[in-house]
Formats: structure tokens, sequence, C-alpha cells
């Protein structure tokens, strides 16, 4: 069936609703409002307010709430409307959420799901349109999920609701309105490995979210230029799933990664690590990355299209990794 | 007044259990056994004391890094806080914890919280909880008046009335956040105004009169368990010792502490109890003898206590699934 990133989405959050009387909703307009990307329109006249719950503005309030209504049985999934307004929350995520399990001799877990919008794209400059799932990915005893496609924003939802340890699942804001098919039986997906979403043999293209979609379209230009890319969406984020990664790159011998996030420190920093300690002498090229320059995500679109990987930049640089060129 | 003599003794009991674990565990800091932060409780010891007495065992408790007294009185043994506090794996948060972070599940004991502030919002999820599930438990929250100054604060008791959720905000001010006086970090310094400016209803206490502390707990958990939302209480109170045990305590006066140390809750309240008539003869010694034995114990257990294997060091991290 024809369907939306969004109706997927919503669908899961339906789903969820419908078979755990445990599951509520919570975040800023997720209510009335339907939502800031209309992902849970409709949901408050189905399962009413006490479920449907509309938060103030009290980012690390009703963040925490979520951590603690998850310590005392609940499955709460928390909406925080943007990765950047998460920043207001930090302090519960890590300092509560993947801590208290540790802290407390593994006496309690917080069954705790946590979704927000993530990346650029949107001419919404420098405060809105962060990718900090690098961040997120950093912290041990977190798992941090990112969506990419169809059947994960209709599967992920309920694996994490399941997990007994906090999930936060990154929903890139330009994916909402991705269309496609998806099976009218899609349903529960798991969130521990990466797929590889085009085989390949001469190179191995790694990314997750919503450069997935670029992703592939460079990986199509490169073939009509002879270049046979595997592409690989992480799909979790922590932890990595370094056996698919190791097992591609071992094939192709050259990787290149793409990731939205800031170069220094990024997630690509760390994918790049992991093959260089776990595979360093299959490759035959330096690594490569694409990630996003270095400056606060300007508003006029030209610069900020020049601040974000593009398909173009990949193209560059998959041809650069395949002349042995980093 | 009078007073069932068997909760004079308790109450009792409890306030000087609390003062001679902790001397002890200072010496014990002093001689390098316990390390890290530790800070101590004493002076404040009624709070805990009389507060408890209004919980049940089905509620829940969160508290600060300041926490020993209150995971005494809510049950956890002796033993278990100390060896906590030694890092030993029979702790009651196996060790990973120490001080700050004492934890008990089957006492309800959500932590010891590091963050001032950080456990508010926590403590009105739970809250949340206990209502969605119509259960008529409530959650208690202990904090500092520090935690005013946090935005935490704030939220969450503004979202604690919004939601009328059963929260109970136990406020110890005990007039220094570390080293910064009240007055020195807040415009306005009556906090029972503050937490009245969200509609909570909010009282203030003397936190030095453990029988005070026990009625305006009860009343306001009534308040709470009939399903009128939050209750806040400001408990007025001093720390007789530094903050922690690296504190050197420029910030206040010797004259200060000492003027405190008048109104010792232990001595006031065994003053009004030989008064009343509450106590026997003889009460407080064997009470002090209880408490030595106990606290002997306590550091015994500890010593014989065992440290986890290197091994295990990344256990629970993430909750260990069965292999699919």
């Amino acid at each position: 069936m024809k369907t939306t990133y969004r109706e997927a989405m919503r669908a899961a959050l339906r789903e969820a609703l419908q078979r755990d009387p445990r599951v509520f909703l919570m975040g800023e307009d997720v209510g009335r409002y339907g939502g800031s990307y209309a992902v849970s329109m409709g949901l408050l006249a189905e399962f009413g307010e006490e479920r449907i719950r509309d938060t103030p503005l009290s980012e690390s309030a009703f963040v925490g709430a979520g951590i603690g209504a998850a310590l005392a049985g609940m499955r709460p999934i928390v909406e925080v409307m943007t990765v950047n307004f998460s920043l207001l929350a930090l302090d519960q995520i890590l300092n509560n959420a993947a801590t208290i399990r540790h802290m407390s001799g593994g006496q309690f877990s917080i069954p705790l799901v946590i979704r927000m919008a993530t990346g650029g794209g949107r001419q919404l400059a420098a405060q809105h349109s962060h990718s900090l799932e690098g961040w997120y990915a950093h912290i041990p005893g977190i798992r941090v999920v990112a969506p990419a496609t169809l059947a994960d924003a209709r599967g992920m939802l309920w694996t994490a609701l399941a997990d007994p340890d906090p999930v936060i699942i990154f929903e890139h804001a330009l994916l909402y309105n991705l269309e496609g098919e998806l099976a009218a039986d899609a349903g529960a997906v798991d969130i521990d490995k990466a797929a590889v979403c085009r085989a390949g043999g001469d190179l191995t293209l790694i990314t997750y979210g919503g450069s997935l979609g670029k992703t592939l379209q460079a990986a199509e230009e490169l073939a009509r230029a002879g270049i046979d890319a595997e592409v690989i969406d992480l799909r979790t984020l922590r932890p990595l799933d370094d056996a698919t990664i190791i097992a591609s790159v071992s094939k192709t011998h050259r990787a290149l990664i793409v990731d939205e996030g800031w170069k220094s420190g990024s997630l690509a920093a760390e994918i790049m690590a992991r093959i260089v300690e776990q595979a360093f002498y299959e490759l035959d090229a330096p690594l490569a990355r694409v990630c996003s320059a270095e400056v606060p995500i300007p508003y006029p679109k030209h610069l900020e299209d020049a601040a974000l990987p593009q398909v173009a930049n990949i193209l560059v640089a998959a041809e650069g990794v395949m002349r042995g060129k980093a | 007044m009078t007073m069932d003599p068997r909760l004079a003794r308790k109450l009792l009991f409890e306030m000087v259990r609390i003062r001679r674990f902790e001397e002890k565990a200072a010496e014990l800091y002093s001689a390098g056994k316990i390390r890290g932060f530790l800070h101590l409780y004493i002076g404040e010891e009624a709070i805990a004391a009389g507060a408890m007495q209004a919980l049940r065992p089905e509620d829940a408790v969160f508290a600060t890094y300041r926490e020993h007294g209150h995971a005494l009185v809510r049950g956890i043994s002796a033993g278990a806080v100390m060896a906590e506090m030694y890092g030993k794996a029979e702790g009651c948060s196996r060790g990973r914890g120490g001080s700050m972070h004492l934890f008990d599940a089957a006492t309800r004991f959500y932590g010891g919280n590091a963050i001032v502030a950080g456990a508010l919002p926590l403590a009105v999820g739970c809250a949340l909880a206990q209502k969605m599930q119509r259960r008529s438990e409530l959650t208690a929250c202990f904090f500092g008046e520090g935690a005013v100054a946090e935005g935490e604060f704030h939220e969450s008791l503004n979202l604690a009335e919004l939601w009328k959720v059963p929260a109970l905000f136990l406020c110890e001010n005990n007039l220094y956040a570390m080293g910064t006086a009240l007055e020195r970090s807040e415009a306005d310094t009556d906090l029972v105004e503050k937490a009245g400016s969200y509609n909570v209803p909010a009282k203030s206490v003397d936190g030095m009169d453990v029988i005070a502390v026990m009625h305006a707990v009860q009343e306001a958990a009534d308040l709470v368990r009939a399903g009128n939302g939050p209750c806040f209480l400001e408990f007025r109170t001093y720390r007789f010792r530094a903050h922690s045990m690296f504190d050197a305590e420029l910030y206040r006066s010797k004259a200060e502490v000492e003027r405190w140390k008048q109104h010792c809750p232990i001595a006031a309240f065994v003053a009004r109890a030989t008064h009343e008539g509450w106590l026997a003869a003889g009460e407080l010694e064997a009470i002090e003898a209880q408490v030595a034995l106990e606290v002997g114990q306590a550091v015994a257990f500890a010593e014989a206590g065992t440290w986890e294997p290197v091994d295990h060091l990344t256990r629970d991290v993430y909750t260990e699934r069965a292999p699919s």
C-alpha cells in the first residue's frame, strides 16, 4: 500500500497505544495541534487526553517525567519537538535515563522511548537544523536509532518500546513526506542490525537517516560511471553494528561515510576509527567522509546547501576513494 | 500533649541512628574507607525521621546526594548503606553508586540524585504513573532549597499541579546551597510563595521539630492521597557539618553554627519527651546502646563485603536480554 513516512510513524504510534495500555504519548503540541510535524494527528480524538498528553514547554520536566513514569511501570513515548529543544532535557537524558540502571546496581530499568525530529535542509537557520545524533550515540546506557525508510518508520517503535532501556528515535524532518510502498502487514523490525540497502562490490557507502536517500542517489550515478557501490543504512547508531560494516568493507576494500553531523568528533569519525581498528589491512584506499561543514547552519539556501552533505559531494568523495585519494 | 511512647521512642531512635551512623561515616572517610563525596545530614535528622512516618511502604521516595538519613529511615539496612559507601558489592546499589546514589527497589527508594533538582521531574513522572494506574500511592521527593534556583523546580511544580499528580515536594531549607546563602541567590527568598505561585498548597514548618515535621507531612500526604494534586512543604533547618568533606566553611560564621546547634533536633526532642513523660528513665541510653551496636555491625558488614570483579565492569549499562 502507498503511504508516507509520517503515516507509517502514526500507524506505529496507534498500534502501540492499542496493544499496550501502559503506553502513552506526551510532548509539546502532540494533542490538539496534532504534532508539530502532524505525526500524531487524530490520536487525541482516538485515545483521549490521558494518553495523548500536551505538555508545557518544559523539556526537562516532561522528559524527566517520562523517565519517572517508566520507572513506575508505564511505557511512555516522549516526543521532543526537535533535537534542538532536546538540549534543554539533556540533563535528564544523560544524568538520569542513561545512568539509573547502572547507579542502582541493576535494580531499576528505564523502558522509555524518546522521539525527536532532527536535521537541516529546510532553511531554518542555525538553531533549528542540528544533527546531534552522534552526541547521543556517545552515551552508554541509551540506544539510538534513526529510521530512514518507511518500513523502519513503521516498525522500529514497537521494538523500541519492548526494549527495557531508554531508546531515542531520530526522525529526519525531511523524511516525513517521503512516499512509497509499504506492505499492508508491515510490523515490528529489529533495532540491532544495519541494513545493506544496495549491494555492490567496488566501494561501501555508509550512512543513516536523512542522508540515505542522497547516498542511494549517488550510488545510482556512480553505477552509471561504472562504479558498483554498496550502501549500508546504519539504522541503529548505538550500539553500532560493526559486523555488517566490517563484512562489507572486507568485500569492497573501500569505504566512504556520509553523515549530516559536523565532521569533528562525528559519528563518521567513530565509524572510520572502527574500520581502521578492525579492518585496516582490508583497505585498498584511505577512508573518506562527507559531513556537514564546520559552521552553524546558515539561512540562505545556497549557503545551507553548501553546508550539508549533497549528492555532488558524495560523488566527488567517492571518486577520490576509487582513485585511492582521500 | 499525649504521644504513644512507642512512637516517641521510634522518632528518637531514628534521629540518633542517623547521627551516629553519619559520625561513623565521617570517621571512616578520614580513615580512607569511604571516598568520593560525603554529604552529611547531621542537624537535619528530624525531617527524614518525621516525614517517613507519614509514608506507606508502597509510596515512592526520591532524594538527593544528602540521603543517608532518608535511606536508613525508609528501611534500607545500615549495613547495606555502609557497604555501598565502601563501594562493596553487598551495598544497596551493588557498590556502583556510593554515598550519593543509594537505591533500593524493595523499599521503593529511587535514589540519591547528585544533580540539584534532577529528581523533581522523575518524581512528577512517577506520581503521574501512580495516578494513571489508579493506585492510591504517592511520590515523596526530598530536595534542598538550592533546587529552587533550578528551572526544573519550577517546571516540575507547574507540571505536577497542572496534571494534579500525587507528589509531595519536601524542601529541606538549610539556608545554604553549598556555600551560597539563600538571600545571595534568590531575589525573593519566600519559598512557600514560590510554590504557591503554581497553585500548589504550600507551608513552612520548623524542620528542627520532629513532631511538627511528622504532623505537617501527615496532613499534606492526606491531601495528596485524596486526589487534590501535589503539596509543597518547606522545612527550616540547618546543616551542622560542612557541605561535604572538602568544605572549609568560609561562608558562614562559627557563631552562627553554634547558635543553630542550640536547636539540635535530638536534644530538643529528648528535653520535650522527658518533660512530657514520653520516655522512660534510661531510654535514651538504651537507644544509644542499640544504635552503637547496629552501627558497629554495619561497619563490620561493610568491611567483610567483597569487591565486584573487574570483569563485571560493563554490567548493568543495559538490561541483559535473553539471547534471541
